[in-house]
């Protein structure tokens, strides 16, 4: 690669001189730091990097920790994700990264040390929207469950037999800890704010698939129900829920699982364009700084990212998905060491997984832009199926139950943009896939979990901007 | 070139020991009518690409005669047999093939093949043991037919003194999966659709011996299962316990044969394997690649028109996969006809991909490992007596018939 066709100042040569002694730091060491700074070195920088974590363990996989760790097949220390290879960084670890100078180039940490940087990776990731009264959040027996040391402690209180687990919050979190509990025979109680389970991140159709599913593995299941109160006994250990429909629930073990919070608060008044919807990035994935200006120098990659995304009308999307962070990573790295005309977009089709209750259940796209669906393969009742996303008459998304291999035939009609309802002829169509039905999304604001893809922005087409500046 | 010429040389005897030259040609088309009728696709993604479209079928039973011009001998009047879930679509694909793999794997029995591997090794040691006190061994007759006979007898509960009975059906039923043009159609149906009720009726038979006197065995538990799905009618309890002996043997001899004859032809890499047994797991895949024993899948037809490629493959037509030329698209695969064990992303298409992909491909895996692990530590200076050796006639199934080895001396076999 020739520094001399850099854009933007580096054909001075500076793109060299940072690829071959510059400093690059990453703040976030999960998935997504980990896997940006082994593209680094794949790319061939050979300069410092540093790599800041607030945890004090190395990068560890999360999805097992709601499954095989609370089932107790894995040990919450035995997910410490495979290296590429080696990467040569120093490690901050047990260090929460607390301010960040953008005109100095320079990352606060806890403590006070300043470290300094040339090009910065933001991926600092989500953490567990805590339940909201923090006196009751600390009562013994009311969990979270995000990191590993999250999910050891879990696992050590449901090996311990708890009378009844109350999972507050029935999303994909929630949901899968419920079939957790199931599998180790223990009672479970998921109280969900929407209609079913679900169904924020896959509307109400689907929603009903999965309540029945819950149900039909002995889940005590309460939908438009909220927890309105958790109860401590004299010494500060739980023994009771209070619902919003008058009941109450004797309950040694409560699992908050109301989706996650972007961990941007260390970015505040930094200049960034950050909040609580995550830090915003260009499809290269530079940061914006408040004015809308991106950046050059700053990146950033996972979770705690929002962008744009052609495919999807230009909005800004917030992706909570394991291949995203990994996607998004690589490209974040590639794009810190290379040349303008060389760096390329980040352009995923947003697609998870999840298992639960014995179903593989896998998307493609954006559902909650959905507006119709089609069960194009399969069938509800059966739990085998395959459902397709309609939007303004083209294909948005597709969601799976026990039907993986036809994911990527639905991916390309997303790609291309294919026409919904989708005309053409499949193996396995049934009466239920003769015609769409409505989604059936509800109010994001009523389901206690979020969806798992969230539109942080506007089309350009949505005349509801409100222009709101911070405060003080 | 004309077009139509494809289709015959593919089955041409001549190209068996190398058709890669000619599917490199193929590859300029990716999706080519071949004048005899069928649509040939050569590349990686296109492949793939059908292999997980729900709008191509496995049945044979939605070809359109007119559409698919040329149509290999079908089954789907078989009373005896009727079709296996190879060659059906979903939902009963899908509830077929999840009550065979019940007793076979994931997420029901996950420890079924890891748990035969000492038994496995067993076998292979066996096996290299009786080359003491000889030379030379034909690779074939001698181990690689043997041993997946064996592997796949006991796992299904077949005596293996009837190998000679079933040996007979399987060969001719699976030389009507050899897609030859010229061959005497109408003979050549009579004498498969004599052996699928032969094999039919020894299935049968065997499968109410289970139901009498069940063992440990795979068609026991088949005949006794009672998962979700419930049990399988007695016709299709028959035809899959036929599609997987025949599938448990017929493919996997191939697999062990090509590996060794591709790590004869590179010294350096079977000097390595015999360092380092580990070797073997990312060798087989790239034996998988570069040598496919299932080289095309010759039975796939569209439920509506395809687009593909800049081609529309009209509905009814017949579809045919040229796996082992998608392997060798170096589109996908840099550097394709180099064999390369330490080659990276080998997202191979050996065992197909999609709701079809190989059934028994976790224990074709673990027995090619153990057998080709087993031949690099044992045979003191192996050698290929015969470049190319004998193929067989097969152009789906491709293997070679005989693989002579010479070799210097048989090294002691580990303690048991």
């Amino acid at each position: 690669m020739s520094a001399e066709r850099g854009g933007g100042g580096e054909g001075d040569g500076s793109l060299e001189r940072l690829r071959r002694d510059g400093r690059i730091v990453i703040v976030g060491a999960s998935l997504a730091g980990l896997r940006a700074a082994e593209t680094l070195r794949e790319q061939g920088f050979t300069g410092s990097l540093t790599l800041i974590g607030d945890e004090p363990e190395p990068p560890y996989d999360r999805p097992p920790l709601s499954k095989q760790v609370l089932l107790g097949t894995v040990d919450a220390d035995r997910t410490t994700l495979p290296r590429r290879r080696a990467i040569g960084a120093r490690w901050r670890l047990g260090t929460a990264a607390t301010g960040l100078d953008l005109a100095a180039r320079r990352v606060r940490l806890a403590g006070g040390e300043e470290v300094p940087y040339d090009r910065l990776l933001i991926a600092t990731g989500v953490r567990a929207r805590p339940w909201p009264h923090p006196a009751e959040a600390d009562l013994d027996g009311v969990f979270t469950l995000r990191t590993g040391r999250d999910a050891a402690r879990l696992r050590r209180r449901l090996a311990a037999g708890p009378r009844r687990v109350l999972v507050i919050g029935g999303g994909f979190m929630g949901s899968e800890i419920a079939s957790a509990c199931r599998e180790l025979g223990l009672p479970v109680t998921v109280v969900e704010r929407g209609p079913a389970p679900l169904v924020g991140a896959l509307g109400g159709v689907i929603g009903q698939v999965a309540a029945e599913l819950q149900r039909a593995h002995g889940v005590d299941l309460r939908c438009s129900v909220m927890v309105t109160g958790l109860e401590g006994d004299a010494a500060g250990r739980l023994r009771r829920a209070h619902l919003s429909d008058g009941t109450a629930l004797e309950v040694d073990l409560a699992v908050v699982a109301l989706g996650a919070v972007r961990n941007t608060e260390w970015l505040a008044g930094s200049g960034l364009g950050a909040g609580p919807r995550g830090v915003a990035c260009d499809a290269g994935c530079r940061a914006f700084d408040v004015r809308g200006l991106v950046t050059d120098d700053v990146f950033v990659a996972g979770d705690v990212a929002r962008t744009p995304h052609p495919l999807f009308g230009y909005q800004f999307l917030s992706l909570e998905h394991w291949g995203n962070a990994v996607a998004q990573a690589e490209v974040a790295a590639h794009n810190m060491v290379s040349p303008g005309p060389d760096r390329r977009p980040h352009l995923w089709i947003p697609a998870f997984w999840s298992a639960q209750f014995g179903v593989n259940i896998k998307s493609v796209g954006v559902p909650t832009m959905g507006e119709e669906l089609l069960i194009a393969q399969g069938s509800l009742a059966e739990r085998s199926f395959t459902g397709v996303y309609g939007y303004q008459g083209r294909v948005i998304a597709a969601v799976t139950f026990d039907q993986t291999n036809w994911l990527d035939f639905y991916r390309r009609q997303i790609e291309t943009a294919a026409p919904f309802p989708p005309v053409c002829r499949t193996v396995d169509r049934r009466p239920d896939g003769l015609r769409p039905v409505p989604a059936d999304f509800p109010d994001p604001s009523l389901p206690t979990h979020g969806p798992t893809v969230t539109l942080s922005g506007y089309s350009p087409t949505d005349r509801r901007i409100v222009f709101t500046p911070a405060r003080g | 070139m004309t077009h139509g010429t494809f289709l015959r040389k593919i089955t041409d005897y001549a190209h068996r020991a190398d058709p890669y030259p000619l599917y490199a040609e193929l590859r300029k088309t990716p999706v080519l009518r071949d004048d005899i009728g069928p649509y040939l696709v050569s590349t990686y993604w296109e492949i793939h690409g059908l292999l997980h479209d729900p709008r191509l079928s496995s049945d044979p039973r939605n070809l359109d005669p007119e559409a698919a011009g040329l149509v290999v001998a079908e089954e789907e009047d078989d009373p005896s047999l009727p079709p296996s879930f190879l060659r059906l679509d979903p939902p009963e694909h899908d509830r077929l093939r999840r009550m065979a793999m019940y007793p076979f794997g994931p997420p029901h029995t996950p420890r079924r093949i890891h748990d035969m591997r000492g038994e496995l090794a067993r076998i292979v040691t066996g096996l290299v043991d009786g080359f003491e006190g000889r030379d030379q061994i034909d690779l074939v007759d001698d181990f690689a037919y043997p041993f997946p006979v064996t592997v796949i007898c006991r796992l299904l509960g077949v005596p293996r003194a009837d190998e000679p009975l079933f040996h007979a059906w399987a060969d001719t039923i699976v030389s009507s999966a050899d897609p030859d043009p010229d061959a005497d159609a109408a003979e050549r149906r009579g004498a498969v659709r004599r052996a699928r009720t032969e094999l039919a009726m020894y299935m049968s038979e065997l499968i109410e011996e289970r139901r009498r006197a069940p063992g440990e065995d795979m068609l026991s538990s088949l005949v006794h299962g009672d998962g979700p799905d419930g049990r399988m009618a007695h016709s299709e309890l028959v035809s899959t316990a036929a599609l997987l002996l025949i599938a448990g043997h017929e493919t996997t001899v191939n697999l062990i044969t090509n590996g060794m004859l591709t790590l004869l032809r590179h010294p350096d890499v079977l000097k390595r394997l015999h360092d380092d047994p580990r070797l073997a797991v990312p060798l087989v895949e790239e034996v998988l690649r570069y040598e496919p024993p299932v080289q095309l899948l010759p039975q796939r037809t569209p439920l509506t028109d395809i687009d593909i490629a800049g081609v529309t493959i009209p509905k009814g037509a017949s579809v045919w996969l040229i796996l082992a030329s998608g392997n060798r698209d170096p589109r996908r695969f840099p550097d394709p006809d180099r064999f390369d064990p330490d080659r990276r992303d080998n997202q191979h298409l050996g065992f197909g991909s999609g709701i079809h992909i190989c059934f028994g491909a976790p224990l074709a895996r673990l027995e090619a490992q153990l057998a080709l692990a087993e031949l690099a530590r044992r045979l003191e200076n192996p050698r290929l007596l015969e470049d190319p050796p004998p193929y067989r006639r097969n152009a789906v199934l491709r293997g070679p018939r005989h693989l002579p080895i010479g070799f210097d001396g048989v090294r002691a076999g580990r303690e048991p």
